[in-house]
């Protein structure tokens, strides 16, 4: 497939500030050895180059629809970025290995990779602008009465760092803001979405938001121990 | 320059491009550091920023459709949506004094910060 890898190379390499970018140790295609690379993170792509000097990325990983989970690894601290579709690769990364650098180094990785895909970012958007349009209409939540005054937040249930796990439905009719299909979550990056005809516009006829990737991940910079079911 | 029929499909920040009867994409554009412009009529053209001169040019069947087009691309792209939450973060922060992110636990992240992010 082709791709405008010139922009992509652009995009990783100007000068707009990176979300995240360091060492890293990615593992070889084939279950081998671990190769030292670059990387860094913009928007929802994950860039890696040879070194941290090189002009050009070796390689790119879109963030979309994959999970970020801890790895039970001999190497000590390592993930994995993995992908739903069936020939879909999973990418197992570790923390350089400086001692005491290696666990917060992987939990900030882990915690900025998991939140990294476009529709983490739109389903924040879309909440925000809620909240904003019942603040200037002054919506009433309930049955009649008065809203609560801009000032009394309603809190959501408190928990170190809880990424949004529900979020209220949408209206029944979204904005087009950027007229894209509902991404599905399961599907691996590769996967072609369902095909809606030239110029495909609008929501394909489903408005809500996609729900957010399942989170098995770290909570409050605390490794969290990983079960059998989840080594890589 | 030949106008090929292609079914054109937008998803998060890439314009994917099929021809018609395939289920596989043949190519894919990344839509950050892009200009969208209304060109002729029914027309619009993408352009990127490190290669200005080149115009990846389209067709489409109405006026209003290229409209709709040009719209939803302008605003397809990660950064503008990175720029939306900053900008509805900061409105809801100044009407209520509170930051609307701490209730999702992620205030402090580098991607949602103003100004110079982590190196």
């Amino acid at each position: 497939m082709k791709l405008n890898e010139r922009s992509l190379a652009f995009y990783a390499t100007c000068d707009s500030p990176a979300d995240n970018s360091g060492f890293l140790y990615k593992r070889g295609e084939r279950h081998t050895a671990y190769h030292r690379r670059w990387f860094v993170l913009k928007g929802n792509m994950l860039f890696y180059f040879e070194e941290r000097e090189s002009r050009e990325p070796v390689g790119v990983i879109v963030l979309e629809g994959c999970n970020v989970e801890l790895c039970d690894s001999a190497e000590g601290f390592a993930f994995a970025i993995r992908f739903g579709g069936a020939k879909s690769r999973t990418y197992v990364l570790a923390a350089e290995s400086q001692a005491a650098m290696d666990q917060a180094a992987m939990e900030s990785w882990v915690k900025s990779l998991s939140r990294a895909s476009f529709d983490y970012m739109r389903l924040v958007v879309r909440e925000l602008e809620k909240q904003l349009e019942e603040m200037r209409w002054g919506l009433a939540g309930g049955c009649g009465g008065s809203r609560e005054s801009p000032g009394s937040w309603k809190p959501k249930p408190s928990g170190p760092e809880r990424s949004p796990e529900r979020l209220p439905a949408l209206p029944a009719v979204p904005p087009k803001e950027n007229g894209c299909a509902v991404w599905n979550n399961v599907l691996g990056a590769e996967q072609p979405p369902d095909p809606s005809g030239c110029g495909g516009h609008g929501d394909e006829g489903n408005p809500r938001p996609p729900p957010l990737p399942p989170r098995r991940r770290v909570s409050n910079g605390e490794a969290v121990a990983r079960g059998p079911s989840t080594f890589c | 320059a030949v106008l090929k029929k292609r079914l054109v499909k937008l998803v998060v920040n890439f314009l994917f491009y099929f021809r018609t009867d395939e289920a596989e994409p043949i190519g894919a554009l990344l839509l950050e550091h892009c200009r969208i412009t209304k060109e002729e009529e029914n027309v619009f053209s993408i352009s990127f920023i490190e290669e200005p001169e080149r115009k990846y040019c389209f067709e489409c069947a109405s006026e209003e459709q290229c409209q709709e087009w040009v719209e939803a691309l302008k605003r397809a792209s990660y950064e503008f949506l990175r720029r939306s939450l900053i900008f509805y973060r900061n409105e809801i922060q100044k009407m209520t004094g509170k930051d609307p992110l701490e209730q999702y636990g992620i205030s402090e992240e580098a991607r949602f910060q103003l100004g110079t992010q982590q190196q």
